[in-house]
């Protein structure tokens, strides 16, 4: 099993970055559904338009652990609107490839960091919403 | 240097070859070359290996040696058996009764034949994975030409009370098969105290050579063969023998029954010791499967929380080898049709973990699996965003 990951997924899987539940994010993203096996949550917390801070909690398959991985190293330090720009094909890429069959099931961490993203801007747009007010 | 521990605990996969059984192999591959249908001193010699090896797999059966068909191994026999059976019975009638917990080989069999035509009832299971005897009778019709119900079950270990099936099925004079693969050279696999018509077995599951098995076709029972060629296997299974394989399958066989139950209680007694330490340490975990009616070399352990792809991986990354049946690890992304059936919901099926023991199994490789486990979980726990309050209730809580 372990020879149908790439080294780079095996290496995110035995030694995952930045992982736990983060205290007091600016957002969360959640994707996934238990019944399959995979649930990924991100947490960002956003300074000066700019990824400032980024953990994930997951369960599910070393490939969905190893994305999950990968996508807030890549995510860390960019601004929203290029972390939005992370695609799965990326997250996949920078993982030296993931087998097809997990490519779409296991492949959500860009979905989840486009989650959290999105409810960010979300919440900032409520907040100049109830300035105006 | 210090060299990783390892511990090998799937054999319910596959089993090494016993160094007795791979000697036994060994002058069939090359020394002695004949094809046992040859007249000549070659082909003799092949020959009485054969039957040699017929005796030593009908002894172990409490069968005669007429009754053994060797064939490619498990999945083989269970093809021969069911197909064989239902195209040498359809004038009588063209129902099929199994479980929903089968091998493989046994439902992907089944259900190619419901495209032929034929009915299938696959029965439900207890939470324990058991097939009840009174479900079994209450679907047998007029119609009803087969019943197939596994010996014990390859991933949870439930032995099924296969002798009260027998009863049943007999008493309404419908054929039963088995699928031993997971038994036979494990616990007693008595044809006749089993009330089977056939059974299916497999030498890689007991110390013998992969690719190589036999099924037991009791006198009178009528298959179909699915390989038409030459006359070899009384022309139920055309085709030259693979004279080593059944040689050693053979061996095999005669080498399990000698202390088959010391090493039963022996599996049983590291099985438990797995079972008791791992539930108490670990937290949001159970058993799946029965605690009584179960093999003796076979855990079966749930956990909350995680998958358990993660979990055999990060196992073999401290030299043990198990299994699991979560989804991830299996191509078709469906958690196990065994975990299901016996009631699991699909985020609990997933986190399962398989440890099957055999004869190689040591205390201390049992040590090294107790001293990792609860580790490497709560590795995974502290990842899972399913988490709920804390689940150690051991001595692991500081570390990690």
């Amino acid at each position: 099993m372990a020879d149908m990951y790439s080294k780079k997924v095996m290496d995110h899987f035995y030694r995952p970055r930045n992982t736990g539940e983060m205290k007091k994010p600016d957002a969360v993203g959640e994707v996934g559904n238990p019944v399959c096996g995979d649930v990924m949550k991100i947490y960002i917390k956003v300074k000066g338009g700019r990824i400032d801070g980024i953990r994930f909690q997951t369960m599910g398959c070393a490939a969905a652990i190893a994305t999950s991985s990968m996508v807030t190293e890549l995510a860390k330090g960019k601004t929203l609107e290029d972390a939005q720009k992370i695609t799965r094909q990326d997250v996949a890429d920078a993982l030296s490839g993931l087998p097809p069959i997990k490519m779409h099931c296991s492949n959500l961490a860009a979905d989840a960091l486009h989650a959290a993203i999105g409810n960010y801007l979300k919440g900032a747009e409520k907040a100049r919403a109830e300035k105006k007010d | 240097m210090v060299t990783m521990p390892k511990a090998y605990l799937d054999h319910a996969a596959t089993t090494p070859v016993s160094g007795e059984v791979l000697r036994a192999m060994e002058p069939f591959f090359s020394k002695r070359p004949g094809n046992a249908s040859s007249l000549h001193a070659y082909g003799r010699e092949a020959k009485e290996a054969l039957d040699s090896a017929r005796a030593q797999v009908a002894s172990a059966l409490f069968c005669s040696p007429d009754e053994i068909v060797f064939t490619s191994g498990g999945t083989e026999s269970d093809n021969l058996a069911i197909k064989g059976a239902c195209l040498a019975n359809r004038h009588k009638g063209n129902h099929i009764i199994t479980s929903k917990i089968e091998h493989p080989a046994v439902l992907a069999t089944c259900r190619f034949l419901e495209k032929q035509g034929f009915a299938v009832t696959y029965l439900p299971v207890s939470k324990e994975g058991f097939v009840s005897p009174q479900d079994v009778e209450g679907a047998i019709t007029q119609k009803t030409i087969l019943v197939t119900v596994m010996h014990a079950n390859n991933e949870i270990g439930t032995i099924q009370p296969i002798a009260e099936i027998g009863k049943i099925a007999n008493g309404k004079g419908v054929l039963f098969h088995t699928d031993a693969v997971q038994t036979a050279g494990k616990i007693k696999t008595d044809v006749n105290g089993l009330g089977v018509g056939m059974l299916s077995l497999s030498a890689h599951k007991l110390y013998g050579p992969k690719g190589v098995g036999a099924l037991f076709v009791r006198k009178g029972v009528r298959l179909e063969p699915l390989a038409h060629g030459g006359e070899h296997e009384r022309s139920l299974r055309a085709g030259t023998e693979n004279v080593a394989g059944i040689v050693g399958l053979g061996c095999a066989m005669a080498l399990a029954q000698k202390g088959m139950e010391n090493e039963a209680l022996r599996e049983q007694r590291l099985r438990d010791r797995i079972i008791e330490t791992a539930l108490s340490e670990i937290g949001d975990s159970w058993l799946n499967g029965s605690r009584q009616s179960r093999l003796p070399g076979n855990a079966n352990l749930g956990f909350k929380y995680i998958e358990g792809e993660g979990l055999v991986l990060l196992l073999d990354g401290k030299g043990i080898a198990a299994s699991t049946g979560s989804a991830c690890s299996s191509m078709r992304l469906e958690p196990s049709h065994v975990l299901t059936a016996i009631g699991l919901p699909p985020e609990d099926a997933h986190g399962s973990l398989r440890l099957t023991l055999g004869k190689g199994t040591t205390e201390s490789q049992v040590d090294h699996l107790l001293e990792v486990l609860p580790g490497v979980v709560r590795k995974l726990r502290k990842m899972s965003p399913m988490r709920k309050g804390l689940e150690w209730k051991g001595t692991e809580a500081g570390h990690g």
